[in-house]
């Protein structure tokens, strides 16, 4: 029985060529050696444009990306920052047919924490992908085999906390957008991959990075830096698409005049490096027409002495007009955070039914340990419910002000979660067909807080006293190695009704994950983890359906794409991309 | 004044690095015994060994071009450089092909020694009468098929851009050849090879799409032989060619 297939695929290339080839068979004498004329060149450059112009990449089309479920065109797959794919042909019930079709492997990470965290893009059968740090590929969807690669020399300068690490590309029209790590935006020309513009956002020396996959809004790409371990003021910018020109920047550590100044100490220049870093790519809502991105921990990390106030617009998400970057609402999860819990999550946007009423909200896993739902036209907060064993509050009130019982102290704080959080960056997925919220969950994991001496120095790291953790912070060995009791944290992937906020099932594994999680409109869950396994659930169930070993950590979301109306499914693992379809 | 200031240094440290001025036969010379006899370990560009990258005047254990010169002669003893019996005359050639190349050591400045070019004419023949932007790309400007210009003055030296504009088959780098294919279902294509496989080929086909052939649905593929481009031996005059390669060489890419 053939599988059942959406009307995907992109046109078969080879048919398209032959027809289009008839009307520019006069290129061909190009390179048959013959000279130029210049007839031949402007109709060259005639038929050119008519082709290129179906090819564009248009903001509508990242707007409308479940129209071609084919395609993959932005970080999560849609600005609603669903990470859901809209194909069908892979199904609970011949997942076990998966196998592997092409592996890409990168030269390797050059040290342990390079680790492979990008989501790739896939247009219309191109696939392109970063590889830490900032190298780009473009690659056949359908073979793994590369077109071009692009690696930009990168500054000795730069400097970054946690691994030389990219998580991806946004595309406009033809062109790429890459952040790196020495503190530059990269506009790259998807065809040939050469840059067409390069511009320095932020200083390296100083710690600014530029590590998140950026995110297209109309006509600019919108970008900001991590660095919250080195005493940054974090901001987030646009940049004009065809220039590069910088059309504004808000920041998230306001300075005196701007709104919010005054969470920040007087008479103090604390606010000067007071975190706010940006290094997951945010949502975009266009009925409302706000931009929203989740912010990182205030700066020092484990010493909140020198920042005494609630440090807007740390750990908090931030809605914005993406034409002014002015600000609408914000909501903080942490205020004065002294356990790193940055809110840097993916905004994921959901009409769901509330209390009677169709509502606009947000979803929101906290590296707090709690998991929100906010109004996204106002910010209002409608529920907060702790998802992992939570112990430095005692829920939070009716405001949304976290009931905080915990801080570090001179003599050490035992904290649930621990410093990484109950989630983190991974990302998670909603599908609007279940009602189902999928977090990748780090439980029963707890860090020891002890309040160290703390001075700003540029370039350096501006911290306090690192915590204690019994799981890592980073698998740095190539192997698995875990010998840890379940009272020393675990991992697990959970789904919640959004709806009800019910815990529907989890699905747990020994060791925790770093992996994002990926629901299918066929209803099945793909996520991964430490240990080296890729696997399928069923999305209603939490079954496990399906599960490959990738021999190395899983540190990035899957995605799913489809060519010539074959289904993909790929994650990064280890140094290696992996890709899988149905058996044929 | 701090600018004009930088640019006197900077000119004083071109003069000092170049040591003696370079004759366009040298050059060329230098060239060619370079690609035969030192490309195949030190690469076409020169930076195929770690840590040197003699086109961009990074050497490890020479900074004079006696030095240079020595070592090409004397070779490095307990490493992979051999001795050669290139004579003193060859030897500078190389240098002064190497030093010519190299951005730090007079590439601008010193490109525009020896053909005396004038960039802003050279872009303007380069956009109009020389038809060059017809074909090639500048800084995400102008069709893809051809090879990308934008940082060609940073990957070729300036003698390489004269002789191929004068003659441009002399070399076809393995990046920018073209083939056309002939599928089993009939069909063709054509564009620039872009990479292959036992079992696959990725191009750039006439229409800038990105497109990957299996080997299987393959019938013929053809590798053109002559470069698409027109020798300006006779349609630009002497002048104009300096001025063009003038131009090319100012194109520095974003990280040069």
């Amino acid at each position: 029985m053939m599988p059942r297939t959406h009307a995907i695929g992109p046109p078969r290339r080879h048919e398209d060529a032959k027809t289009v080839l008839s009307k520019t068979s006069f290129v061909l004498s190009c390179l048959r050696g013959v000279r130029y004329h210049a007839a031949i060149a402007v109709s060259f450059a005639v038929v050119a444009v008519a082709v290129l112009d179906a090819q564009q990449v248009t903001f509508d089309r990242l707007l409308h990306a479940d129209r071609e479920p084919q395609n993959w065109l932005t970080y999560s797959g849609s600005l609603f920052g669903h990470r859901y794919s809209p194909l069908t042909q892979i199904t609970p019930a011949n997942v076990k047919n998966l196998e592997l079709q092409w592996v890409f492997q990168t030269r390797g990470p050059a040290e342990p924490t390079e680790k492979f965290e990008a989501t790739p893009l896939v247009v219309d059968g191109v696939m392109y992908t970063t590889l830490a740090p900032n190298h780009v590929v473009a690659l056949d969807a359908a073979t793994g085999r590369m077109f071009w690669m692009y690696s930009p020399r990168l500054s000795p300068l730069a400097r970054v906390c946690c691994g030389r690490v990219n998580r991806g590309l946004a595309i406009l029209g033809e062109t790429l957008f890459m952040g790196t790590i020495d503190g530059h935006l990269i506009a790259i020309d998807a065809k040939i991959g050469k840059p067409i513009w390069d511009v320095a956002v932020s200083r390296p020396e100083l710690g600014y990075s530029l590590t998140v996959a950026p995110l297209v809004i109309k006509d600019k790409v919108i970008i900001g830096p991590a660095g919250g371990e080195y005493g940054i003021r974090g901001f987030i910018a646009a940049f004009d698409a065809k220039t590069g020109n910088e059309a504004w920047r808000f920041n998230t550590v306001p300075g005196p005049g701007e709104a919010g100044h005054d969470s920040w100490p007087a008479g103090s220049d604390a606010w000067q490096h007071g975190g706010g870093s940006i290094w997951v790519t945010g949502s975009y809502d266009p009925d409302l027409n706000l931009l929203y991105f989740g912010t990182g921990n205030p700066g020092p990390d484990w010493n909140a002495d020198p920042r005494p106030g609630a440090n807007l617009y740390t750990d908090s998400v931030v809605a914005l007009n993406p034409e002014t970057g002015a600000l609408k609402w914000h909501y903080q999860f942490t205020p004065n955070d002294e356990f790193d819990y940055d809110s840097t999550q993916v905004p994921v946007l959901a009409d769901i039914e509330w209390q009677g009423r169709p509502r606009k909200v947000m979803l929101w896993a906290n590296r707090n340990g709690f998991w929100y739902v906010l109004d996204r036209a106002t910010g209002e907060f409608l529920r907060g419910k702790p998802f992992v064993r939570v112990n430095w509050a005692e829920g939070i009130d009716e405001k949304g002000v976290p009931k905080r019982v915990l801080n570090a102290t001179p003599e050490g704080t035992l904290v649930y979660p621990n410093n990484q959080g109950a989630t983190n960056w991974y990302s998670p997925s909603y599908s609007p067909r279940v009602g189902y919220f999928y977090i990748p969950s780090w439980m029963d994991t707890y860090s020891t807080y002890t309040k160290g001496a703390v001075e700003y120095k540029e370039g350096n790291q501006y911290v306090g006293r690192f915590p204690t953790m019994t799981v890592p912070a980073l698998r740095t060995g190539p192997g698995n190695v875990n010998t840890r009791t379940p009272q020393e944290g675990w991992g697990a992937i959970q789904a919640f009704d959004a709806r009800t906020g019910e815990l529907k099932w989890q699905f747990k594994m020994s060791d925790v994950t770093d992996s994002g999680v990926l629901a299918t409109a066929s209803d099945l869950v793909f996520a991964g983890g430490r240990e080296g396994y890729f696997f399928a659930l069923d999305a209603r169930s939490g079954a496990q359906l399906w599960k490959g070993s990738v021999g190395g950590q899983v540190s990035a979301g899957p995605m799913s794409y489809a060519v010539n109306g074959r289904q993909y499914v790929a994650i990064a693992a280890g140094s290696a991309l992996f890709v899988y379809a149905l058996r044929q | 004044m701090v600018r004009v200031i930088g640019f006197v240094l900077i000119a004083a440290a071109v003069a000092a690095a170049q040591e003696h001025s370079y004759t366009q036969a040298d050059i060329e010379n230098g060239a060619r015994l370079y690609q035969s006899s030192c490309a195949g370990c030190h690469g076409p560009n020169g930076d195929m060994v770690p840590g040197i990258e003699l086109q961009r005047g990074q050497f490890r254990r020479a900074t004079t071009d006696t030095e240079i010169m020595r070592i090409i002669q004397s070779g490095i003893p307990g490493t992979t450089m051999p001795p050669s019996s290139f004579t003193d005359p060859q030897a500078g050639s190389i240098v002064a092909y190497l030093r010519t190349a190299s951005p730090s050591g007079g590439g601008r400045g010193g490109a525009v020694t020896i053909a005396g070019g004038n960039p802003g004419n050279g872009r303007a023949i380069f956009d109009g009468k020389g038809r060059c932007a017809t074909c090639h790309r500048v800084n995400g400007v102008g069709p893809r098929l051809a090879p990308d210009l934008s940082e060609i003055g940073t990957i070729r030296p300036a003698a390489e851009l004269q002789q191929k504009l004068l003659d441009p088959n002399t070399t076809i780098r393995p990046g920018n050849r073209y083939i056309e294919l002939t599928l089993k279902s009939g069909a063709r294509t054509s564009g620039r090879l872009l990479n292959q496989d036992t079992f696959t080929i990725q191009l750039l086909d006439v229409n800038e799409r990105l497109v990957s052939v299996s080997r299987s649905d393959l019938r013929e593929m053809v590798f053109v032989k002559d470069s698409a481009m027109p020798s300006y031996r006779d349609a630009l005059s002497r002048d104009e060619l300096a001025d063009v390669v003038a131009y090319l060489v100012t194109l520095k890419g974003y990280r040069p």
